[in-house]
């Protein structure tokens, strides 16, 4: 073979590339199944999806809906991560707040939220609050339990450095605990986005004026499978940018701790 | 750093204990406060003693046993899909170095998404039935699993597989002797969490479209507005989910001591 092939047939294996083959080969697969199933009222192929996707973005109820579902996710999100970073660090750095909360917070973890939903919409009512509320619902708990873990597996040497070089409190939470706080909360942070994805998402599912919900409904009762197929891809696109951001900020801040503190 | 997680001693516990009891009781009193006095609607929050009521003549009536026994089945079908599918591409996924860059950020992309958004599309396709629920318990429970075992046997000590292999080891004997041993408790750490999801997963697929099931009996409850049987049920539901979760903690800890002294 020639060394153009070479690098050629090399590019192509890198994984990105395979990535999107496998993609595209999913793809026509669900395409072929469609057309071979044939029945629009019940399943639709990728084409007409995309199609669809057209349709259905320009309805300015829909954006709307959109727009709507993305700010409860984040204001959920901000607000599971700024209290589950406070909580966490009261409860993870005294003693008695941790013993007498910490099993709770475990046990409240495991339970389905689904749970106190009837009390979070009593309290709520129909509107952004319900889907907020069970949004950080399922998005504090991941990001407490690792803020408290982050803070216990403190490294001894470095913190008994830092108290001999004569550290303030502010000084250690800047330079020792944050630092190593950094990488067990971005996963933590990840865990909070999947959980107020699932609970702002199974929120609009359950009580819909305007809402996703409403439109997920109304696509399924009039078999328009097409536009119900377009809209999911579009909060599963939602979804995974989300992610992503996330993964993002991680890389640039544990960069930046692990340079902080050398070898350590 | 304050030495937090120690085990407590003696006035530390009675401390503790105390503050937990306290806080219990100041919640139970704070519900039958607002119910008695009526600042809340019986309608919305039912008083304490109906919901105990409720809940003891629930267990008395004994016809929440076919609906267990819908959610029940549909729990080990989607866990028992979930698992063969996640493990076996698991396993094939972590074969070649290329298949893992490939495949492990697709699996992990596609997990950040709530497969509930999917759950419209199935109950569109597969009805009100089981089915629907047995696709969305196995969709959920799959990546978990899948991810897990791809992290698992991928990360097996080069040294441990090569040793082996120059001991003379054939690709049957590798798998039994080397490979699975190693990857064994990540494999069971993401059955676990598959399994709980599903449990999950399932009970919210059935509060929102199903014709039988544990989450069904709830919703029912809701729509006829007994409130107080529906908190029964609820409670029946959270006992569930406790004894469910105890179960399968324990059974992780059971299966990883056997290996432990076999090995």
């Amino acid at each position: 073979m020639t060394d153009r092939k070479h690098v050629v047939m090399a590019t192509f294996r890198r994984p990105g590339w395979l990535r999107l083959y496998y993609v595209l080969l999913f793809l026509l697969f669900w395409e072929v199944a469609a057309r071979l199933y044939n029945d629009p009222l019940f399943f639709s192929p990728p084409s007409e999806a995309a199609l669809a996707l057209v349709t259905i973005l320009s309805d300015g109820g829909v954006r709307h809906a959109l727009a709507q579902a993305l700010l409860e996710i984040v204001v959920a999100f901000l607000l599971s991560a700024a209290l589950g970073i406070a909580l966490g660090l009261l409860i993870g750095l005294s003693r008695f707040a941790y013993h007498t909360f910490f099993k709770l917070i475990l046990i409240l973890y495991g339970i389905p939220k689904i749970t106190i939903f009837p009390l979070i919409l009593l309290y709520f009512g129909i509107g952004a609050g319900t889907k907020i509320a069970f949004g950080f619902a399922h998005g504090v708990f991941p990001i407490l339990e690792a803020v408290i873990a982050g803070v216990q597996s403190q490294d001894a040497g470095l913190v008994k450095a830092a108290n001999a070089m004569g550290a303030k409190r502010r000084h250690f939470f800047r330079w020792v605990i944050f630092p190593q706080l950094v990488p067990g909360l971005f996963t933590g942070m990840r865990l909070g986005m999947v959980g107020v994805l699932l609970g702002v998402i199974l929120a609009e599912l359950y009580v819909s004026y305007f809402g996703i919900g409403y439109y997920t409904t109304r696509f399924s009762q009039n078999f328009e499978p097409a536009k119900l197929f377009a809209l999911v891809g579009i909060l599963a696109a939602m979804a995974i940018a989300l992610n992503e951001t996330l993964r993002r900020l991680e890389i640039h801040f544990t960069r930046w701790s692990v340079s902080t503190l050398g070898s350590a | 750093m304050p030495d937090v997680a120690s085990p407590l001693r003696g006035r530390e516990k009675i401390a503790v204990r105390c503050t937990q009891v306290a806080l219990a009781v100041g919640l139970l009193a704070a519900w039958h406060y607002a119910t008695a006095t009526k600042t809340v609607s019986s309608l919305m929050l039912p008083p304490p003693q109906d919901v105990v009521l409720q809940f003891i003549g629930i267990l008395r009536a004994g016809t929440f046993w076919s609906d267990l026994a819908v959610t029940f089945q549909e729990i080990i079908v989607s866990f028992l899909i979930a698992a063969i599918a996640g493990v076996a591409l698991g396993f094939a996924a972590s074969r070649r170095r290329l298949d893992v860059q490939v495949f492990e950020p697709l699996l992990a992309a596609l997990y950040a998404i709530p497969i509930i958004v999917i759950y419209p599309l199935y109950v569109l396709f597969f009805g009100l039935g089981p089915n629907s629920k047995i696709a969305l318990g196995a969709t959920t429970a799959f990546f978990p699993i899948a991810l897990n075992t791809i992290t698992g046997f991928a990360g097996v000590p080069r040294r441990l597989l090569d040793a082996s292999r120059v001991m003379g080891a054939s690709h049957w004997k590798m798998l039994r002797h080397v490979l699975i041993p190693a990857a064994f408790p990540l494999i069971v750490a993401g059955l676990r969490i598959g399994l709980i999801l599903a449990f999950l997963s399932i009970i919210g697929g059935e509060m929102l479209a199903s014709y039988r099931g544990i989450g069904r009996l709830i919703i029912d409850q809701a729509e006829a507005m007994n409130s107080a049987r529906m908190y029964g049920y609820i409670v029946f539901l959270l006992i569930l989910s406790l004894v469910l979760n105890a179960l399968v903690f324990a059974a992780e800890s059971w299966v990883s001591g056997r290996r432990r002294h076999r090995a």
